[in-house]
C-alpha cells in the first residue's frame, strides 16, 4: 500500500490533516479569547477519518456531518476563512453567521451541515440518497456520526430504510469510544459496531481510524461498491478524540494515561514518519507545509476579524423563503 | 414566624443538586437517569459527585436513546419506582415527545383511571449561551399544551431547590423546566421545603400600578425592570406563573384586579405561547377590571441565531419590559 504512495498524494493527505489540526488549535485559542462562543467541539486526533474518506468522494457527492464537523468541512474544501468567520458569527461565514461552529453549511460544496441533534441527520441522508436514486444521479450521500449516535433509534431506522430501499448512503461511524463522558461499554450492549451492519443486510467494514491510508483504502472499496450497486455501506472507523468533548468538559470520565496512550497513535505523526521513512518526503518538506498552513490559518483568522456583524434589523431573515 | 425561616445563598446549580440529593436520601425508590449524569458529572455539572454518593444503580448514565429511556422512566414509575429523568437540553426532549404525550400524559385516562405515572422529567432549557438553533429554546408552551402533565418552571433559586420534592409526591407526571443561563448565579433559598406550593403562582414583588406576569427566564428580568421602574415612580407587581399547567387563574386575576394593567412576558416564541392563554383568560374573566389593553412580550419568531447581538434581540430584555410598561402606563 505505502509503496504505491507518491509524493504528491502523500503530501496532500498530510497537508489536509495538518491543516485541520492547526485550524482547530487556533480555534481553541480563539475560544479562550472569547472570539468564538457557544459550544466548540474539536476533532483533534480524528483527522484521518475525514481526510481518508473525503479522498474517495466526488464533487457531485454529498456530505452530512455532526457538530464536530470542522475537519469534514476543511477536508471537503470549504473555505477556511468562511468557516472561521462562521465561528465568529460574522455574516461572511459559510452559514451567514447564523449557525456558528456546530452548523457549518456550504451547498456549493454539497456540504449539508453540521447537525447538532445526535442522529438527526441520518434519516435525511437516506432521503437525499432516495432522491439521487429516483433522479438516476450516480451520487453518494456520505453521512458521518459518532458511536454515541448509533444508540439512537434514528440510526437503526435509517440503516433499515437505506437497505430496504437500496439507496447509496455511505454511513461512516467515527467510533472515538466516548459519547461525551459515556464510554462505549456503557452505551452499547454490543461494542463491536461492525456487527450492527449485517443485521440490516448492509455491507460493512471496520478500519483503524488512526491510519489515513487504511481509511482511504476502506473508503475506496466502500464507495466503489456503492457506485456499482447503488446499495448502502457501513464503515466503522475506530479512532479517539484527544481533546475534551467540548470546551465545557472537565474530562472526569477518562484517565490521562489512556489519552497519552492514544496520542502515540497520532494519525499525523504516523503519516509523517512513514512518508519520511520511505523517503517520499523530507523533514524540510514538513516544515514547509507547516509554514504554508500557518499562513493559511492566519488568513482565515484575519478574514473572520475583518468580517461584519449582520444588522439586527435582519433578525427574522431566513425563516421563510 | 418569618424570623424562624433560615435563608442561605447558593447557586442555582447547587439548588438543583441539593434538591436531588435530598430526594434520593429520603426515598430509596428515587433514582436519577439521564445522559452523562454520572461519570461526566452532568452536562452542566448539576449532578457532579452524586454518582460517588449514591452509586451507578441510582445515578444511571444512559445511552443516547431519549425515546427509549423516557419510556423506561414511565415503565419504572408504573411499577413503583420514582424516577427523575433528566433531559440534557430541551431540544433533545423532542425525541421523547411521543413517550411523554402518548404514554406518560395519557395512560391514566386511557386505562380508565387504573394507571398512574409518577414520573418527574427535568429539562434544562433557555437562551443566552450562544448555543444556536438546536440547543437554545424555551418550549414550555409545547408541554403546557398537554392535558395529563403538570408543567413547572423553576424561574428562581427557591423553586429550583424546593419544587422537586412536591413533584415527586405527585401521582401524575411532572415536567420541571430549569434554566441554564442561571446555573452560576447566586440566589436565596429558604431551608423550609414547605415554601413551594406547586399548584400556585407566586407574587414575587408587590406593586399597585401594573402586573408583570411571567415565568422562567422572565422572572429575574421582570424583577430588575420593576426596580428600575420604581425609581421612576411606577410600582410594578411581578407574578411568577411557575405552574404552567394547570394554570393558577386566581393569583393572576387577583393581581390584575389590584393593578388593572398587565404585561405578559416570556421567552418562548410569541404566537400560541403561555401568554396567549393567560391573556385569553384575563379577557374572558376580568375584562372590565382593565384600564389598558393587555400587552405581550414574547420571543421573536426565529430559530435562535448564534451571534450574541442577534440572540439578545430574539428574546425580551429588561429594557423591552421597561419600555412596554411605560407605553401601557400612558393609557388612562
Ligand atoms: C439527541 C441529542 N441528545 C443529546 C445530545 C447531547 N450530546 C451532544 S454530543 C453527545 C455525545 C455524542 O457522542 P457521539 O455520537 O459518539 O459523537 P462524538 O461527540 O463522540 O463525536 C451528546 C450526548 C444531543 N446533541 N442530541
Amino acid at each position: 500500500m505505502e509503496n504505491s504512495l507518491d509524493k504528491l498524494h502523500g503530501t496532500d493527505l498530510l497537508y489536509r490533516m495538518m491543516l485541520i489540526r492547526r485550524f482547530e488549535e487556533k480555534s481553541a485559542e480563539l475560544y479562550t479569547k472569547e472570539k468564538i462562543r457557544g459550544f466548540l467541539h474539536l476533532y483533534i486526533g480524528e483527522e484521518a477519518v475525514a481526510v481518508g474518506v473525503m479522498q474517495c468522494l466526488k464533487a457531485e457527492d454529498n456530505i452530512l456531518s455532526t457538530y464536530r464537523e470542522h475537519g469534514h468541512a476543511l477536508a471537503r474544501g470549504v473555505d477556511a476563512g468562511s468557516i472561521m468567520a462562521e465561528m465568529y458569527g460574522k455574516q461572511e461565514g459559510c452559514s451567514h453567521g447564523r449557525g456558528g461552529s456546530m452548523h457549518l453549511f456550504d451547498i456549493k460544496k454539497n456540504f449539508y451541515g453540521g447537525n447538532a441533534i445526535v442522529g438527526g441527520h441520518l434519516g435525511m441522508a437516506v432521503g437525499m440518497a432516495l432522491a439521487a436514486r429516483k433522479q438516476q444521479q450516480n451520487s453518494i450521500i456520505c453521512c458521518f456520526f459518532g458511536e454515541g449516535a448509533a444508540a439512537e433509534g434514528e440510526f437503526h431506522e435509517a440503516m433499515n430504510l437505506a437497505s430496504l430501499w437500496s439507496v447509496p448512503v455511505l454511513f461512516v461511524c467515527e467510533n472515538n469510544l466516548y459519547a461525551m463522558g459515556t464510554a462505549i461499554r456503557f452505551s452499547h450492549a454490543v461494542t463491536e459496531l461492525e456487527k450492527k451492519g449485517p443485521g440490516y443486510g448492509i455491507e460493512t467494514a471496520v478500519v483503524d481510524g488512526m491510519d489515513v491510508l487504511a481509511v482511504e483504502e476502506a473508503a475506496k472499496k466502500a464507495t466503489e461498491m456503492i457506485r456499482a450497486t447503488g446499495r448502502p455501506f457501513f464503515l466503522v472507523c475506530n479512532t479517539y478524540r484527544f481533546r475534551a468533548h467540548s470546551m465545557f468538559d472537565a474530562e472526569l470520565y477518562r484517565d490521562k494515561a489512556e489519552v497519552d496512550e492514544w496520542k502515540k497513535r497520532d494519525p499525523i505523526t504516523r503519516l509523517q514518519k512513514s512518508l519520511v521513512g520511505l523517503n517520499i518526503i523530507t523533514n524540510e518538506d514538513i516544515e514547509e507545509l507547516n509554514g504554508k498552513i500557518e499562513t493559511e490559518v492566519q488568513n482565515a483568522v484575519d478574514f473572520a476579524e475583518a468580517g461584519t456583524w449582520e444588522p439586527v434589523e435582519e433578525l427574522k431573515k431566513f425563516v421563510y423563503t | 414566624m418569618d424570623a424562624l425561616i433560615k435563608n442561605t445563598t447558593i447557586t442555582y446549580r447547587e439548588a438543583i443538586k441539593q434538591a436531588i440529593r435530598e430526594a434520593m436520601q429520603k426515598d430509596e425508590k428515587v433514582f436519577l437517569m439521564g445522559e452523562d449524569v454520572g461519570r461526566y458529572g452532568g452536562a452542566f455539572a448539576v449532578s457532579k459527585g452524586l454518582l460517588q454518593e449514591f452509586g451507578p444503580d441510582r445515578i444511571m448514565d444512559v445511552p443516547l436513546s431519549e425515546s427509549g429511556f423516557v419510556g423506561a422512566g414511565i415503565g419504572a414509575a408504573l411499577k413503583g419506582m420514582r424516577p427523575i429523568v433528566e433531559i440534557m437540553t430541551v431540544n433533545f426532549g423532542l425525541l421523547a415527545m411521543d413517550q411523554v404525550v402518548n404514554n406518560a400524559a395519557t395512560l391514566l385516562h386511557m386505562s380508565g383511571g387504573q394507571l398512574n405515572v409518577p414520573l418527574v422529567i427535568r429539562i434544562s432549557c433557555g437562551i443566552g449561551r450562544q448555543l444556536a438553533a438546536q440547543h437554545s429554546h424555551s418550549w414550555e408552551p409545547l408541554y403546557a399544551h398537554i392535558p395529563g402533565l403538570k408543567v413547572l418552571s423553576a424561574g428562581t433559586h427557591e423553586d429550583a431547590r424546593h419544587m422537586l420534592q412536591p413533584a415527586l409526591n405527585s401521582p401524575d407526571p411532572v415536567i420541571i423546566f430549569e434554566y441554564t443561563f442561571l446555573l452560576n448565579a447566586e440566589g436565596e433559598v429558604s431551608e423550609d421545603a414547605g415554601m413551594v406550593d406547586i399548584t400556585k403562582a407566586k407574587v414575587r414583588r408587590q406593586g399597585k400600578d401594573i402586573s408583570i406576569i411571567t415565568y422562567g427566564a422572565g422572572v429575574y428580568k421582570a424583577l430588575e425592570a420593576a426596580t428600575v421602574l420604581a425609581a421612576e415612580g411606577i410600582d410594578a407587581e411581578v407574578v411568577d406563573l411557575r405552574v404552567l399547567r394547570p394554570l393558577d387563574n386566581e393569583t393572576v386575576f387577583d393581581s390584575v384586579r389590584k393593578t388593572h394593567r398587565a404585561l405578559l412576558v416570556e421567552e418562548a416564541w410569541g404566537a400560541v405561547n403561555v401568554s396567549s392563554e393567560v391573556c385569553a383568560r384575563i379577557m374572558e374573566n376580568i375584562f372590565y377590571e382593565l384600564d389598558a389593553p393587555v400587552m405581550r412580550l414574547g420571543g421573536q419568531e426565529v430559530p435562535i441565531p448564534y451571534p450574541k447581538h442577534l440572540e439578545n434581540a430574539s428574546v425580551p430584555q429588561k429594557e423591552d419590559i421597561i419600555n412596554a410598561i411605560k407605553k401601557i402606563m400612558l393609557h388612562d
